[in-house]
C-alpha cells in the first residue's frame, strides 16, 4: 500500500506553474530518489509535501489520510521527518543541545541523556557534542541534521540533497546509513544530484522536469532512458 | 521528591550564565547585602532602590521575549500601563481592606495578560515576525497613550475611579498585608522593599529554571530557526505566544509596583520614550541572559538617575549614546561581556591548576 499519495498537486507563484498536476504513490518501505534539472520543482514539491506551502489544487495523502489541510507540525507528528538542502542546524547552540531539541519531544529525563549519547555515537560527533552547530565543518552540519531529522523515528523522511558538499567517502557513508535505516523500516524520498549516491540507494527513480513527473522506474531504466538524458543537457537536444 | 529535586537542577543550564558553587556563592553574598542593605542605609535610598528594583521585571519580560524568543517587543511599556491603571482603578473601587491590594496585584497582571494573549494571537497566528513585531506592539502602546491622554473630561471615570487624561490616576493604595490588630502597610520604602526583592529573587529563579527546562529549549530554537523548529515538530506560533503573555505579565507586575510606588500612573509610562528605555538596559545588560540583564538594568537606571542630576534632556542623549556603543562595541551586551570574560578566565584557571 502505498504511505504517501500525490494527487494532481498544483503549485504556481504568480504565472509560473512550479509544478504542474504532479501525481506521485511512494510504497511504504522504499528508497524513492527524485532527480530533475535545476528548477524543476523538487524543493517546491517537498514544501508542499511538508505543508510549508500550500497547492493551488491536488491532494497530499499519507498512509491514508488527506493531510493538505494540516499545518507543519502536524504532519510532522503523523511521521514526517525532513533534512533540509542548505542544514538548518540551531548554530547558536551546542550539538548537544541541537540533538536533545530534536529528541525531547519523545523521551524525557535520565531516558533522554541516554538516547542523546546514542544518536552522538552513532553520528559520530561525541567528541564536538559541547562544540557550537555552527562552527561545525559542512558535511558535520549535514550528519548532526540528518540526526535531528532520523531521531523522531519518522515513517517517511525526506531528505533533500543529503550529500551535497560530502567528499565521496562521506558520500557513501550517508548512503550506507539510509540502506540501514530503510532496512529498519523507514521509506526514504530523496532528492539529489550526485548519481553514485541514487546508483547506490535508489530502488525507484523519478525525474521531475518543468514542473511535472517526466520519467519514473529503476535506475537502470532511467539512465537509459534517452529523453532524460536530454534534458539534463540542454533543451537543444530535446 | 526526584521531580522536585530535578525542577531545582534546572537553575543551571545552557540557556543560563553562572553555575556551579562559585557562582551561587556570589549570588547568596549579593543577596545577603541586599537584604542588610535597609539597615545600613535611610528611608529615601531604600525607597529609590525599591524604584529601580521595579524596573527590573520589565527588563527580564524584554530578556524573554526578545533575548531568548528573538521577538523584538517594542510595547512591553502597554502591559505596564494597563496593569498599572487595573491596579488603580480596582483598588479605588475596592479599597484595600483584607488584602484586597494583592488581589487586585494578580487581577491587573491577569488583565494585561489577556490583552497579550489577545494581541498576541492575531500577531502570532498571523505570522507577523521580525521588525514587523516591533511596529505593532509599538504602535498598540503610542496608541494607548494617546487614549489615555484624552481622557480628561468627567465623563471618563470607571465606578469612583477618574482616568484624568494626561496628569493620570493617583492616591491608590499601598499594598498591605492582613495582620491581626491593623493591616501591615507596606510604604514605599524598607516594607515595599523586601516585598518586591523576595518577588525579584522568586522571578529570577523561576525564569532561569523555565528556560533551562524543556519550553526553553524550544524557545531557544526558534530563535535559532523557526523553520526547524517547526520541522521538528513544535507549534512555533504557540511557544511563542506563551512566551508573549508571560512577558507581558512580567511587564504587568512592573506597572503595579510602579504605580504603588509612587502612588500614581500617568499616560507617559505608556509613551515612546518609555518604551524606547527597557530597549537600552537590555541591550547594553545583554539580552539574551538573565543575569546579564538584572545587572545591566541595575547599572544602568544608577547611571541614568545621577546623570539626570545635571538635566534629565542630557542623561537621555547619553542613554542613546551608549545604545550605539553597545551596537557596535559588544553587539551582545556590555554586562554579557564581561560575565564571558570571567567565566572564561575562571575556567582557564582551573585548567591550569588541573
Amino acid at each position: 500500500m502505498s504511505l504517501l499519495e500525490l494527487h494532481g498537486l498544483n503549485k504556481h507563484f504568480g504565472g509560473l506553474h512550479v509544478t504542474n498536476a504532479v501525481d506521485l504513490a511512494l510504497e511504504a518501505g522504499e528508497i524513492h530518489c527524485l532527480i530533475g534539472p535545476n528548477g524543476a520543482g523538487k524543493s517546491t514539491l517537498f514544501r508542499l509535501i511538508l505543508g510549508e506551502h500550500h497547492p493551488g489544487s491536488g491532494d497530499i495523502l499519507f498512509d491514508g489520510e488527506n493531510i493538505t489541510a494540516l499545518k507543519s507540525f502536524a504532519r510532522i507528528h503523523r511521521g514526517l521527518s525532513v533534512k533540509f538542502q542548505v542544514p538548518g542546524v540551531f548554530k547558536g547552540l551546542s550539538v548537544r543541545q541541537n540533538l536533545e531539541i530534536a529528541l525531547q519531544r519523545q523521551h524525557r529525563g535520565v531516558e533522554l541523556s541516554g538516547e542523546i549519547d546514542r544518536l552522538l555515537a552513532f553520528l559520530n560527533l561525541e567528541a564536538d557534542q559541547m562544540q557550537t552547530a555552527g562552527n561545525l565543518s559542512h558535511g558535520q552540519k549535514q550528519w548532526l541534521e540528518i540526526g535531528m531529522a532520523i531521531s523522531l523515528k519518522p515513517r517517511l523522511l525526506l531528505l533533500d540533497e543529503p550529500t551535497a558538499g560530502m567528499s565521496p567517502e562521506e558520500t557513501h557513508l550517508t548512503g550506507e546509513m539510509v540502506q540501514r535505516l530503510n532496512a529498519e523500516g523507514m521509506t526514504v524520498l530523496a532528492i539529489e544530484h550526485d548519481m553514485a549516491f541514487v546508483r547506490q540507494v535508489a530502488q525507484r527513480v523519478t525525474v521531475l522536469h518543468l514542473g511535472q513527473v517526466f520519467a519514473q522506474g529503476s535506475i537502470e531504466e532511467i539512465v537509459a532512458d534517452e529523453r532524460v538524458a536530454a534534458i539534463y543537457l540542454g533543451q537543444a537536444h530535446a | 521528591m526526584n521531580g522536585f529535586l530535578a525542577v531545582f537542577r534546572r537553575l543551571e543550564g545552557p540557556q543560563t550564565v553562572g553555575r556551579g558553587p562559585a557562582f551561587w556563592i556570589v549570588f547568596a553574598i549579593a543577596l545577603a547585602i541586599a537584604c542588610a542593605y535597609p539597615l545600613i542605609s535611610d528611608g529615601y535610598t531604600v525607597g529609590n532602590t525599591v524604584y529601580f528594583f521595579i524596573w527590573v521585571f520589565i527588563a527580564l519580560s524584554l530578556c524573554l521575549i526578545w533575548g531568548y524568543g528573538g521577538s523584538l517587543s517594542f510595547g512591553q511599556t502597554a502591559f505596564f500601563g494597563i496593569a498599572g491603571y487595573s491596579y488603580g482603578i480596582l483598588t479605588l473601587n475596592f479599597g484595600s481592606a483584607y488584602g484586597f491590594t494583592w488581589m487586585a496585584l494578580l487581577l491587573a497582571i491577569a488583565i494585561a495578560a489577556l490583552f497579550a494573549l489577545v494581541l498576541g494571537y492575531f500577531m502570532f497566528f498571523g505570522r507577523i515576525a521580525g521588525v514587523f513585531l516591533g511596529i505593532v506592539t509599538l504602535a498598540v502602546t503610542l496608541m494607548l497613550e494617546r487614549f489615555m491622554a484624552q481622557t480628561a473630561g468627567p465623563e471618563w471615570h470607571i465606578g469612583v475611579a477618574r482616568l484624568n487624561g494626561f496628569n493620570g490616576m493617583s492616591a491608590m493604595p499601598p499594598l498591605t498585608i492582613p495582620w491581626p490588630g491593623g493591616d501591615i502597610v507596606l510604604f514605599a520604602d524598607v516594607g515595599l522593599y523586601y516585598a518586591v526583592l523576595g518577588l525579584l529573587v522568586v522571578v529570577y529563579l523561576g525564569l532561569r529554571i523555565l528556560m533551562n527546562s524543556a519550553f526553553g529549549n524550544v524557545i531557544v530554537a526558534i530563535r535559532e530557526n523557526p523553520e526547524r523548529a517547526e520541522m521538528l515538530g513544535y507549534d512555533v506560533r504557540k511557544y511563542q505566544l506563551i512566551t508573549f503573555v508571560i512577558g507581558a505579565a512580567l511587564a504587568g507586575l512592573s506597572g503595579v509596583l510602579y504605580t504603588v510606588w509612587g502612588q500614581y500612573i500617568t499616560p507617559s509610562s505608556m509613551g515612546m520614550t518609555a518604551a524606547a528605555l527597557p530597549l537600552i538596559w537590555v541591550a547594553v545588560g545583554g539580552r539574551s541572559d538573565l543575569t546579564s540583564t538584572l545587572i545591566g538594568t541595575l547599572v544602568v537606571l544608577a547611571a541614568f538617575q545621577a546623570l539626570t542630576i545635571y538635566g534629565s534632556q542630557y542623561a537621555l542623549v547619553f542613554m542613546g549614546m551608549l545604545l550605539v556603543l553597545t551596537v557596535l562595541i559588544a553587539p551582545n551586551g556590555l554586562v554579557l561581556g564581561v560575565m564571558n570574560l570571567i567565566s572564561r578566565l575562571a575556567a582557564r584557571r582551573s585548567n591550569g591548576g588541573a
